[in-house]
């Protein structure tokens, strides 16, 4: 188990190497010279050469990235080209509604669509299995942002039920934080909950099949106790598997979500650096988007012992 | 499902007759199917006729007719340059069509051919495979983002930064399907007697991920559309000259409160699209692999 940690913590540095390599080149190659930009109007043309050299910016590639990478090992991402601030520091700003954001979804997606994944299965066939089917397709096919306006036109607009853009944090208060995160959960998580439902819903399926599950249900155990004791538990790996690689819709979603929603997250912070061409914090945030990712399911790899104790490392 | 076309997909023979016939087996199982190919030609045909559609200049301004709502003169209404917003929607469709069948089918071919080299060489295989690891762990909307940030907004960048973010996916498919396909004995005989390489993944390999493939790239077309879409709306995407989906609603994004048909009507074309093409792929999906059908 624990060489199987070892392991699979290894098998993450290339890809994390990857990652970097492409962030960097991406700095690399971004229109504009940051000499320039910080000389000035008025700088002559040694001035600015002056400034590379310091900057180290007349360095080959190689050598500009093992500078690159030194600096990140010590949590440097670099300097924001509108604002002069630490990318690290923008983006600790405004990381707080995010997680608040993505975590909510996450738990409310999975708390709805697996039960339904399972009761659609139970029944296959049945009007909760076609509804649940008909409702995934449909979240496949509607955008997260003009989801999101239809929720704010009906909850916001019409019923004057939730709020119609914002973010508040719990700390103003618990009831004013869910208040305002429950239309952006929901746009956001639609397309996941299909995904995960989807995927619940045939591995039970597979599951359903097997002898053991009829044995279960021949010798008198009740229908439930089947279905999430033997079937649920023995058709968890795909599902924490989907629920792992979904995660990158989520953080796909948030930086569209959080524009619709006016909330001040990361997703924001990106589009605003997109609008401004600040690379700095457009690579930043895909190097952080990108680990987190990698991470999530590093960890969804290593709890597949929890769920199936069969599979021995 | 029907015994017979078990058979035939067992038997896998690539006779042309018993494929139609488990297509139109399917196309019955699938009335959606042709709910959805039904909404893709109309939406084709009215992205090819659009300038005889009843529409007007979509990038005409009229000052004095702004943000009129929905009615009899202006079908979806203006917006708040008093542009005709149904003219607009009417020739977005051009863009999220090119983008989805251009991203589809550029991404099949580059997934196509690096897929079919790494699944046959063994070197090249451990170097490439790192690298889409590497590409598939950055969430795709903020690849695309990226990428398109160094370069002008251009329909064309669109395309291309899209098709990066598709590619890792077609190789992963093609390749699995390339290590499956080369223990089959006929691929091994091939081998045995000596065929050349390009021979046998011609011949032997090639054809058999073409229906897979043809599957994940109707995914393609439909995730495409919607990235393109995403990227328009906040700005990263199709330059605000052209009519796209995507542009319509992010310059509506202001006014959604006042003005919620600027966001309804593209955001209904959009989906329907998206719909369509989904639809087609699922119907696709199973007529041309009956042993999945029966799970998803």
């Amino acid at each position: 188990m624990i060489y199987y940690v070892i392991k699979r913590l290894l098998a993450t540095i290339p890809v994390m190497g990857v990652v970097a390599l492409f962030v960097f080149s991406l700095l690399y190659l971004s229109p504009g010279d940051p000499a320039a930009v910080i000389a000035g109007d008025i700088a002559t043309e040694e001035d600015i050469a002056r400034i590379r050299a310091s900057l180290g910016l007349d360095q080959p590639y190689l050598v500009r990235f093992g500078h690159w990478l030194y600096a990140l090992s010590q949590g440097d991402l670099g300097t924001s080209i509108f604002t002069g601030l630490p990318v690290t520091h923008l983006i600790a700003q405004r990381v707080e509604p995010t997680i608040a954001l993505t975590l909510f979804t996450l738990v409310i997606s999975v708390a709805i669509a697996v039960p339904l994944g399972v009761v659609a299965a139970s029944r296959a066939g049945g009007w909760i299995d076609r509804m649940v089917m008909a409702i995934s397709v449909i979240g496949f096919s509607v955008p997260v942002f003009v989801l999101a306006y239809l929720l704010i036109g009906l909850f916001s607009i019409q019923l004057e039920w939730l709020p119609v853009q914002g973010y508040k944090s719990i700390s103003e208060g618990f009831w004013p934080f869910i208040r305002h995160l429950i239309l952006p959960s929901v746009a956001l998580g639609i397309v996941y909950m299909a995904l995960i439902a989807r995927i619940t819903r045939a591995s039970m399926l597979d599951v359903l099949s097997q002898d053991y599950v009829r044995t279960a249900h021949a010798k008198g155990l009740a229908p439930s106790t089947v279905l999430v004791g033997h079937a649920l538990k023995n058709a968890a790996v795909p599902v924490v598997t989907i629920i792992g690689i979904g995660v990158a819709l989520l953080i796909g979603g948030v930086v569209v979500t959080e524009t619709v929603f006016a909330i001040p997250g990361i997703g924001r912070l990106t589009v605003d650096a997109i609008l401004r061409r600040d690379y700095p914090i457009i690579q930043g945030v895909t190097l952080l988007f990108s680990a987190v990712y990698v991470i999530v399911n590093l960890l969804v790899d290593l709890s597949y012992t929890l769920f199936d104790p069969r599979i021995r490392y | 499902m029907s015994s017979a076309s078990v058979v035939s997909a067992a038997a896998g023979a690539p006779s042309g007759a018993p494929v139609r016939g488990r297509f139109r087996d399917a196309l019955r199982r699938h009335p959606t199917a042709i709910f959805g190919g039904t909404v893709l030609v109309l939406m084709v045909l009215s992205a090819i006729f659009a300038p005889w559609l009843g529409t007007t200049d979509p990038l005409a301004l009229s000052p004095i007719r702004r943000l009129r709502p929905p009615g009899e003169q202006w079908w979806f209404g203006t917006d708040m340059l008093g542009r005709d917003v149904y003219s607009r929607v009417v020739y977005g469709s051009r863009v999220s069509l090119s983008v989805g069948l251009s991203v589809a089918i550029l991404s099949s071919l580059i997934g196509l051919a690096i897929g079919l080299v790494t699944g046959f060489v063994r070197w090249i295989d451990a170097i490439v495979m790192r690298v889409m690891d590497g590409l598939m762990s950055i969430p795709s909307v903020l690849l695309a983002i990226a990428l398109i940030a160094l370069t002008e907004a251009s329909l064309q960048n669109v395309i291309i930064a899209i098709t990066i973010t598709e590619v890792p996916r077609v190789v992963r498919l093609v390749r699995s399907l390339v290590l499956t396909l080369r223990e089959q004995p006929y691929v091994e005989a091939a081998v045995a007697s000596g065929t050349r390489i390009y021979l046998i993944l011609w011949k032997h390999i090639l054809p058999n991920t073409m229906a897979p493939l043809l599957v994940q790239a109707t995914y393609i077309c439909a995730s495409a559309m919607i990235t393109e879409a995403i990227l328009s709306f906040i700005g990263a995407g199709t330059p605000p000259n052209i009519p796209s989906w995507g542009n319509v609603m992010a310059e509506a994004r202001s006014l959604f409160q006042i003005a919620g048909y600027l966001i309804f009507f593209p955001g209904l074309f959009l989906s329907l699209t998206v719909l369509a093409v989904n639809l087609l792929g699922d119907g696709m999906r199973d007529a041309l692999d009956p042993r999945l059908a029966r799970r998803m």
